[in-house]
């Protein structure tokens, strides 16, 4: 009977076992098409400001290239000829969740690269993966500098400039816009990004504005959490003049709402370096005069400006998805740009239907034209990109009844960003040489 | 010394909310014996079925005051439907489980409960920041507090009252002190056991669903808002003794005012600090700081 | 000592079982064979918690040690450069065991609710300072770089996969031995009985620490495998309490019939959750919470009571 008991376990095992197998998906590449996951947040917090917009922008270009509808440079119809399937996932659930979905993804439905990636905490863990994997990942929007300058990656790309340049263009910013700034505090979200971005901003601001005080007290709240009483207590009790934070998600807006109604914005100035998502989605709600920054010439900073492929995005975007697109549209769309600036490369180079090696080498220190400025691949060995960052002062403009940005300055990448080789540390601390705005 | 009255009035505030919500979970144990991981769930129910009223009504051009209608509506709402539902069809075959696989089915519950949120109210955050805005702003210690959240204050002590109301000057609390001592003398008796239980855990819902419900206006109601608030009210519970309405206070006030100081002068302790403390009144003293009670049976 | 273990039908059973595996996973393609790994992974912790279960204690925050060896081998790596298989789960048996051997002393004097709540806050003692400190990579984590073995880098996922089926292997034959054993038959006495334990002239309480010790060093080889197969730790999917949920989950899920048990409910899991995920990417939870109460209303014995439906199925038709 035991034994029995015991034999029939032993089935139930290797049952489970083969249909396993027998549910395994084979992955079949057609010759005349590449298979492409865009993975960004499509629940939660960040799912509405930055990754339901971000998805929108990379499927607007992509389909516009699958049907050659793209403005010049990207006039010509595929990515090297080859149409791309694009699937879309979901970023959100942690890191160790992320590492999981990625390796279902490459092994499981088979897609050739992955594109997209918001948060830093997603990017360091999944390029490691990338790697063991062998599959080009192009990253969208994540900040974190120690991407490439804690390692060497292949397979892996960042197609946005890293938060030093956020931090050290919003310094630039506040010397040459605000006057009145003695002291200054944060309030970051505790994990790469926010610890990052606070630090940076710290250093850039001893730079360049001597004699400015920082608080021994920065605020650094869980990402998500949502609700922000104590924080603005106690950024309230302090006396510095103004707050710097790089919230991106459903976080900023909570935190200016919240913050609002205890007069945070009429004793503070305010910097956002990621936050402008909350200018459109809060709408009149959003504080005037707060210095907003998109992390490059993105979104609200860019919505006037002319040029045919930006004015082409802006209308084509309003008409497929009935609103502007916002800051990681632009940046999602310019990973996609990136992958067909360097596939048509690749193709040219080598024949029709180049393989991922042939696409790294083209993508290695490509430079490329996005929609509102040019991007190289300076740093990180070719793969880390760099460009302008701007940053502008919120307004509503009663006229149009929407809201804008005035005083827009954008510094040019050499300003902000150390040179290629040089530790991002080692640049602030040795005073930034070369940035000469 | 601004400073500190700061902390303090941080600390009760966040303290009245930890009671609101904790003091169902208390009062669900105490009478059934359970320990409710659902509770994270009417807490997100309530949260996202009030931001989601206010968001409506205010696009209906109601007025904004009419938000705390919502609120209540939505708390009892919430108590009534899922309560009933859970304790009728699920929970009451189960008290004669184990008292740990009845707390894995109240985890399996929380899931489900999750789940049917992003089913029914999507994925995107709500903010029903309306009736905050209402209420506007006052000065207090040098620096500028929504008078909503201090009204959290009032809520809570008005919770407690009605608690102690109940318990200790109706029949119906004398009927349910008797449950909680001893179940089977109860229905010896001639108690209605069953009709207690059922009405216990409505309400126990319903506090929860309230504190999630009245907390929404101040905070981005988005998935995943159950999963924290309920190690939360564990840790309440357990300082002040689980059973124990008291006690629940107690232990928001300690939590909440612990939590306070760590964000304002320590930040990194933030969370670490209350699970110490959590663990440190179960090793001193298992049964909580107001454990009630325990009648002698031979 | 081997062979008396392979006079044990279990555990000759148990070691074919694994066997087919290994030889079965020559045909697994990569996600296959992540997925078992993590089922594996988790069906050592299960088999910790098993223990304890027999003996009527509950754990709700096993993620502690879970997560104590996974972070071990991330931070073995870090500040030792360390990536060997027996180092890396050395190094997270020690943590965890040892963590379990002291902290043993506070729990093993606790039952019921209370064992299960103070374990909790244990568990969510580490979680809040994970969290909050930045060397210890807050909310990010770190990454976990592959495997070696002996010195040797495989080119495939697969013998890691073997080395943790081996590994597998060892845990459940030696906990099957230890049941088999006089301290081990204490097990289920004490759940029953434990007056009547200590009147057979046995300490109840170091019965249960000992148990305690192999369930926590159980749990944190199992996050180190974690770590290992999956390449990444974070707080919040291996030390928050919802870890340990679903550990107690899938003890339940599984069921207390064998040592076998804890691997087949892991693995069920795994997929269940893996495919559960892909078809319905807002309700898997809903899913996964759906089955684990109809386990609890209509399988009180876990997955584990199939096997004997089938059996007595077959008897009849004989």
């Amino acid at each position: 009977m035991r034994k029995k008991t015991l034999k029939n376990g032993l089935k139930m095992l290797a049952l489970s076992v083969f249909t396993g197998v027998s549910v395994l998906a084979s992955p079949s590449l057609a010759a005349d098409s590449i298979k492409v996951a865009v993975v960004s947040f499509l629940t939660g917090p960040a799912a509405g400001p930055f990754g339901v917009p971000g998805r929108n922008g990379a499927e607007l270009v992509i389909d516009a290239i699958n049907e050659g509808a793209m403005p010049a440079p990207y006039g010509s119809a595929g990515f090297g000829g080859l149409k791309l399937e694009a699937i879309f996932a979901d970023e959100s659930g942690g890191n160790a969740k992320q590492v999981a979905e990625y390796r279902n993804l490459v092994e499981k439905q088979g897609v050739d690269a992955v594109l997209g990636y918001i948060s830093s905490g997603s990017c360091l863990s999944i390029a490691p993966v990338a790697e063991e994997l062998k599959t080009l990942t192009v990253m969208s929007v994540c900040g974190t500098p120690r991407l490439f300058e804690d390692s060497d990656w292949k397979y892996t790309f960042r197609t946005q400039a890293h938060a030093v340049g956020d931090s050290v263009a919003a310094a630039l910013y506040i010397r040459d816009q605000l006057d009145d700034v003695k002291s200054y505090n944060g309030i970051n979200q505790n994990y790469a990004w926010g610890q990052d971005s606070w630090k940076f901003f710290d250093i850039a601001m001893q730079k360049l504005i001597p004699g400015t005080t920082a608080s021994d007290n920065p605020q650094f709240p869980q990402i998500f959490s949502g609700q922000y009483g104590t924080e603005i207590s106690t950024l309230l009790l302090e006396d510095s003049d103004l707050i710097h934070s790089s919230f991106w998600d459903g976080d900023i807006e909570a935190f200016v709402l919240q913050a609002s109604v205890r007069g945070f914005f009429q004793k503070k100035r305010f910097i956002s370096v990621a936050g402008a998502s909350a200018v459109d989605n809060l709408g009149k709600r959003f504080p005037e005069g707060t210095v907003i920054g998109t992390r490059g010439e993105f979104g609200i900073l860019v919505r006037d400006r002319e040029g045919e492929l930006n004015e082409w995005f802006i209308n084509a975007y309003r008409e497929r998805y009935g609103v502007y697109p916002l800051e990681s549209s632009y940046q999602y769309a310019q990973s996609v740009l990136a992958l067909k600036a360097a596939m048509d490369k690749a193709s040219a180079d080598n024949g029709a239907a180049p393989d991922t090696d042939q696409i790294i080498s083209a993508m290695t220190g490509l430079d490329f034209t996005s929609l509102a400025g040019d991007v190289s691949f300076a740093l990180g060995k070719g793969h880390q990109a760099i460009h302008a960052v701007g940053y502008g002062i919120t307004a509503w403009d009663d006229e149009k009844d929407k809201p804008t940005v005035t005083n827009v300055k954008i510094y040019p990448a050499h300003c902000i960003l150390p040179p290629a080789g040089q530790l991002s540390e080692d640049w602030l601390a040795a005073g930034m040489p070369g940035s000469d705005c | 010394m601004q400073t500190t009255f700061t902390i303090l009035l941080d600390g009760l505030s966040y303290a009245s909310y930890l009671f609101i919500v904790s003091v169902g979970l208390t009062i669900i144990f105490g009478v059934m014996k359970i320990l409710n991981v659902a509770h994270g769930g009417f807490y997100a129910w309530g949260a996202y079925s009030a931001a989601y009223a206010i968001g409506l009504a205010a696009d209906l051009g109601f007025p904004d005051w009419f938000g705390f209608v919502l609120i209540g509506l939505s708390s009892m709402g919430v108590g009534l439907v899922l309560g009933l539902l859970i304790e009728r069809l699920i929970l009451r075959r189960l008290y004669d489980h184990e008292e740990v696989i009845i707390i894995l089915a109240t985890f399996g519950l929380f899931l489900v409960l999750e789940d049917l949120i992003l089913l029914v109210f999507g994925v995107n955050p709500y903010f029903a920041y309306q009736p905050m805005v209402f209420l506007g702003s006052v000065e207090l210690g040098g620096i500028l507090r929504d008078v909503y959240s201090l009204t959290l204050l009032g809520l809570a002590a008005l919770v407690a009252f009605a608690c102690w109301y109940a318990l200790d000057r109706t029949k119906w609390g004398k009927i349910l002190t008797t449950v909680i001592y001893d179940r089977e003398i109860s229905l010896a008796i001639g108690i209605n056991v069953n009709a207690v239980f059922v009405w216990t855990f409505v309400a126990g819902a319903t506090l929860g669903a309230l504190g999630g419900a009245y907390i929404s206006p101040t905070l981005s109601v988005a998935p995943g808002i159950g999963i924290d608030i309920i190690v939360l009210s564990f840790a309440v519970v357990v300082i002040g003794g689980m059973g124990s309405i008291p006690g629940a206070l107690i232990g928001a006030l300690m939590v909440g005012i612990l939590r306070a100081v760590a964000v304002h002068k320590f930040p990194e302790f933030e969370l670490f600090v209350i699970f110490v403390v959590m663990a440190a009144v179960l090793m001193v003293r298992p049964e909580g700081l107001f454990a009630p009670v325990k009648a002698r049976r031979i | 000592m081997i062979r008396s273990a392979l006079s044990d039908a279990t555990i000759r059973w148990t070691i074919a079982g694994f066997l087919v595996l290994a030889l079965v996973g020559t045909l697994f393609p990569n996600w296959i064979l992540n997925n078992t790994m993590f089922g594996l992974a988790y069906g050592l912790a299960v088999l910790g918690l098993l223990l304890l279960w027999r003996t009527g204690l509950v754990s709700f925050g096993h993620a502690l040690y879970f997560g104590m060896g996974a972070y071990a081998v991330a931070l073995l790596e870090r500040y030792t450069g360390a990536t060997d298989i027996v180092m890396r789960l050395g190094a997270a048996m020690t943590v965890a065991g040892g963590t379990g051997f002291v902290l043993g002393f506070v729990l093993r004097h606790y039952r019921g609710i209370f064992f299960a709540m103070l374990s909790m806050a244990f568990s969510m003692v580490l979680y809040g300072v994970l969290v909050k400190t930045e060397a210890l990579g807050s909310t990010d984590g770190f990454s976990v770089s592959q495997t070696t073995i002996l010195g040797w880098q495989p080119q495939s996922k697969y013998p890691l996969f073997l080395a943790i089926v081996g590994l597998c292997v060892i845990a459940t034959t030696g906990v099957q031995l230890y049941l088999h054993s006089a301290l081990g038959h204490l097990t289920t006495s004490v759940r029953d009985n434990e007056i009547r334990v200590e009147y057979l002239g046995y300490s109840v309480a170091t019965a249960i620490h000992v148990k305690y010790v192999i369930s926590a060093a159980l749990a944190g080889v199992a996050g180190g495998v974690m770590a290992m197969a999956l390449g990444q730790v974070d707080p919040d999917s291996m030390v928050n309490w919802t870890v340990s949920g679903e550990l107690v989950f899938i003890t339940i899920m599984a069921g207390p019939g064998s040592v076998v048990a804890p691997f087949i409910g892991a693995i069920t899991f795994e997929f269940l959750r893996t495919f559960a995920f892909e078809l319905a990417p807002h309700a898997w939870q809903l899913i996964v919470g759906g089955t684990l109460l109809g386990i609890i209303f209509f399988m009180p014995e876990g997955l584990w009571s199939l096997t004997r439906l089938i059996s007595r199925k077959r008897e009849k038709v004989r």
